[in-house]
């Protein structure tokens, strides 16, 4: 027997592994042939404190963390044991448990460390009348105990999946061979001793009554598990960048992190530097040197990069920059995701801004356009910036292997070579025409690099002529500006000639109802819209993922198809639905808002909720943690 | 074949190469210390058989921001503070290149003071001059990190509290191994110390007296001036780091109180540069990475490669 879909739940105090023993069972999972999606939720601390991450496997394609969960390994904060009686953290062993039992779904499994978690304070928080109420399955277990008796107590984590295993009727072979390639000696050996003893201990002394157990699948050919940073990260070295700059700040850091491991052995350059003013800076000058390069940060440290992006800008100057965003303002909750710093992305730095912004959606796009940010940023000689969230930045999916099997393309785009230069425009001195407005094609004027024979010229973040000299004059300053801005233009007709959309749909063509969003919330919306339609509803959905050049026609088309549209974004402001409405023009009074900005991303429920409601067309609030914000005139 | 064929070229180098042919003719007051460093520059440059083609150079804002405009080599003319971020970046992506970085005393040790602290303490193989003429001079005369004490401006009309900045000392401190202050009115040490500073391997830190006779009239650091390393009276070991730093903070005592001393205060040919040192931990590679984009046989790694790790 099997079940349709696992979401398994694993909690504890931060530092406690949650995050790699997750990492080993979803992977574990993915092996069986199934499909799996992670979500990971921790606060900003070290140690302790609440922590779980969530692994839905299924077998089918998963593309959002679903809807509440229905296993929970609940391990005992083991850093919650406070020596100060007082202290602002308390002694909340028990808080993997008792925080997490709000989302578990009925008919569940409980499985808490009783080796961590006292008796009182179970009884403390009513658990057993809960469980009864909602017809939930608990298991306590000396987790700690177990991995006592046969190694150390941190390894009470690999109990805890024994017991899931047991519970689930999972084949452990696949654990097996997954702990076998991450320790060995008499690490390995303990932990095996402590999963097999797990799981027959289980077998032994409870009678399963509950439904569930792990999906049965197979998948045809060979899947990777990796997260949206990694995506990030090697659309990044696929793309041929080299240089990495950067300033640690979450979530960013896993970008930057992946790529400073992985550079040296590639013959790269990555430096940890001062502040995020200088990391997009050092960026700059490595790409004006003739490297590849990127930065990023997230949204305080972007805040910093105004400056070298509106210089990029200026100095037709190639660069990535990626944009993890957390909920703001200021240092907002630094491990939350929100969908709050388009607007900012859009418009930072002083004067019109010549820049492209790509929001993936997926694991899947967020290789696919920071490889394509690349692309465009050095053959248009601009910034291009890929913007995307805490929640993608750390979830995990599986991936075809195969869909990463491509050529790298390090080419520098339009930047010419020393016979090239040759042939290039020089005014009497000498001196390279970089900035010549006049034979430009698509609006782009091809670089020299420093050190070239025959391409000198003076990057300046003055306006400035052709060969780069501070130039106030009236004529230049509108031939320049406008070649940069028009720019845009040509981006946005090579995207729809020559590439595939970024843009993603879903649902019924025929619908009359769509709803629309961006970035990572696409999961959520695209599962809630698959629901709505196979209960009856007729819609359809948008995803989009070209911020800046907007795709006008694309999602003109959208909206005009429809009666109604709903907006859905993980915001207070609507900044994406205002986008619309500026780029546009029009359909204000056609689109409703559904934001979310708990800190929490939407849940499949809670679109499919929000749609009733909207369609209600009355007074009625949704439940949950979000708001409807009515189209305008209404 | 290299892809950068101006880099290492050998050739009588003229002077004259270095001046724009046409527009722009420089815009700083006439009596300008910054021209100065632009002539030095100019003679230094040749002196150590650079090219044009094969220096970079990287300015902030301000009249010194200028100065790659009046000097014809490769130039990025950056933003108020940031030049040396920049600069840096491009030594790291294409190690071949002349590296030269220029700001005022606002642009460096003001705005830009945490870049100077930090790629002094790195140690990068280049060479930054900041033209000190401790005032704002094309916002037109404010007070800046080197102004004295008590100076008065429109920003600060009954004269500043603060006491100024001591950039020697502080690059000192922060780790520059090459650091020298001459001054505009001194052209053949100018040209002496940039040309050392150009060949010495590491950071080397210029801090160059430039009058501002618009802004400034009343400061009275550029005359009289004394070479440390002729006056009998100054006598120690520019290698003795404990030596240059009291050397440092004497100076600095007095250069408000129309003393001047010029010339070499620490010189450390024995530290190896940020480029060597990141090279020895495997984190540069050899080939200037510049030149792989141009290299038909560079094998470039691909993600599929690490792909083991996630299945």
């Amino acid at each position: 027997m099997s079940s349709d879909e696992l979401i398994w739940r694993i909690a504890g105090g931060s530092g406690d592994g949650i995050d790699s023993t997750s990492q080993n069972f979803a992977k574990a999972l993915m092996r069986s042939g199934l499909d799996v999606f992670t979500h990971r939720h921790y606060p900003s601390r070290i140690r302790g404190g609440h922590t779980y991450v969530e692994i839905r496997a299924a077998d089918r394609e998963v593309q959002s963390r679903g809807d509440g969960y229905n296993f929970l390994l609940s391990l005992g904060d083991s850093f919650a044991r406070n020596p100060q009686e007082e202290a602002y953290y308390g002694n909340e062993e028990i808080k993997p448990l008792s925080e997490n039992l709000d989302d578990l779904r009925e008919g569940g499994i409980i499985v808490y460390d009783e080796g961590l978690i006292s008796e009182e304070d179970v009884e403390a928080i009513d658990l057993e009348a809960r469980a009864e109420e909602n017809d939930w399955h608990v298991f306590p277990m000396d987790l700690r105990g177990l991995a006592r008796e046969h190694g150390r107590e941190v390894m009470r984590n690999t109990a805890g999946v024994g017991v899931t295993a047991a519970l689930l009727d999972m084949d452990l072979e696949h654990i097996e061979d997954l702990m076998s390639d991450a320790m060995g000696g008499d690490v390995l050996e303990a932990n095996l001793e402590i999963l097999h003893e797990a799981y027959e201990t289980t077998r032994e002394e409870y009678e399963f009554e509950h439904d569930l157990r792990a999906p049965e699948g197979s998948h045809e050919t060979e899947q990777a598990l990796l997260s949206g940073s990694n995506a990030i990260a090697y659309g990044a070295i696929d793309a041929g960048c080299r240089f990495i700059a950067g300033y640690p700040m979450t979530p960013w850091t896993d970008v930057f992190t992946i790529l400073a491991q992985n550079f040296p052995d590639m013959g790269g350059v990555s430096e940890q530097v001062e502040d995020e003013i200088a990391a997009a800076a050092l960026a700059l000058g490595a790409s004006h040197a003739g490297a590849k390069a990127m930065s990023g940060s997230s949204g305080g440290g972007f805040a910093l990069m105004s400056e070298p992006l509106g210089l990029a800008e200026m100095t037709e100057t190639p660069l990535v920059l990626v944009e993890s965003m957390r909920a703001g303002p200021s240092t907002g909750m630094p491990t939350k995701p929100e969908q709050g710093d388009l607007e900012f992305v859009l418009y930072t730095s002083q004067g019109d801004s010549s820049r492209v912004v790509f929001a993936p959606s997926s694991i899947e796009e967020a290789y696919e356009q920071t490889r394509l940010a690349f692309e465009i940023a050095w053959d248009y000689q601009l910034p291009a910036i890929v913007i995307y969230d805490q929640k993608l930045s750390g979830e995990n999916k599986n991936v075809d292997v195969e869909f990463f099997d491509r050529e790298p393309k390090p080419d520098l785009g339009s930047t010419l070579t020393e016979d090239e230069l040759a042939e290039a425009a020089h005014d009497a001195s000498g001196k390279f025409k970089r900035f010549n407005y006049e034979d430009a094609e698509n609006n782009v004027a091809p670089r020299s690099l420093p050190g070239q024979k025959g391409g000198r010229y003076l990057a300046t973040g003055n306006e400035h002529s052709p060969v780069g000299h501070i130039s106030e004059d009236p004529d230049n300053r509108v031939a320049q500006m406008t070649r940069r801005i028009e720019k845009l233009d040509s981006i946005r007709e090579e995207l729809n000639e020559e590439h595939e959309s970024n843009q993603t749909y879903f649902g019924d063509d025929d619908a009359e109802y769509g709803i629309i969003t961006w970035g990572s919330s696409h999961g959520a919306v695209h599962e809630a819209v698959e629901r709505l339609n196979e209960s009856g509803h007729s819609v359809k959905g948008m995803s989009v993922s070209d911020m800046m050049p907007f795709p006008e026609t694309e999602v003109t088309e959208f909206l005009e198809s429809v009666d109604e549209a709903m907006v859905v974004e993980m915001n207070a402001t609507a900044q994406f639905r205002g986008l619309i409405q500026k780029e546009l023009g029009r359909f204000g009074e056609k689109m409703t808002s559904l934001l979310k900005y708990n800190g929490n991303p939407f849940e499949p429920a809670e679109v499919v909720e929000g749609y009733e409601v909207n369609l209600a067309d009355d007074d009625r609030e949704p439940t949950a943690q979000v708001r409807i914000e009515p189209a305008a005139g209404d | 074949m290299s892809a950068f064929n101006a880099i290492g070229e050998e050739r009588e180098i003229d002077r004259d190469e270095f001046t724009p042919s046409v527009e722009p003719q420089p815009t700083w007051c006439p009596g300008c210390g910054d021209f100065g460093v632009l002539k030095s520059l100019k003679q230094a440059l040749p002196e150590v058989g650079k090219t044009p083609e094969e220096v970079l150079t990287v300015t902030g804002i301000g009249c010194s921001g200028k100065l790659n405009s009046y000097l014809d080599t490769y130039g990025f003319h950056t933003i108020h503070g940031r030049s040396l971020p920049v600069a840096r970046a491009a030594k790291l992506a294409n190690t071949d290149l002349e590296v030269i970085a220029a700001g005022g005393d606002g642009d460096g040790y003001g705005i830009g003071g945490n870049h100077f602290i930090h790629t002094a303490r790195e140690n990068h193989d280049m060479t930054y001059i900041v033209f000190n003429n401790e005032i704002f001079g094309l916002t037109k005369g404010q007070t800046s990190p080197t102004s004295p004490k008590g100076h008065k401006s429109k920003t600060q009309p009954s004269g500043s509290a603060k006491t100024p900045i001591r950039p020697l000392s502080q690059s000192l401190t922060a780790g520059a191994s090459y650091i020298a202050r001459t001054a505009a009115v001194n052209p053949n040490q100018a040209k002496e110390i940039i040309a050392e500073a150009i060949e010495h391997d590491g950071f080397a830190h210029v801090d160059f007296l430039t009058q501002c006779p618009t802004w400034n009239k009343d400061a009275r650091q550029y005359v009289p001036y004394i070479d440390v390393q002729e006056s009998d009276d100054y006598d120690f070991d520019v290698t003795d780091r404990r030596e240059a730093a009291e050397m440092m903070y004497e100076t600095e005592d007095v250069l408000n109180e129309g003393t001047v001393l010029t010339g070499r205060y620490y010189v450390d040919e024995d530290r190896p540069s940020y480029q060597e040192e990141k090279s020895a931990v495997g984190e540069l590679p050899d080939q200037p990475l510049a030149e792989r984009y141009f290299d038909e046989d560079a094998e470039w790694e691909r993600s599929y490669d690490l792909l083991d790790r996630h299945t």
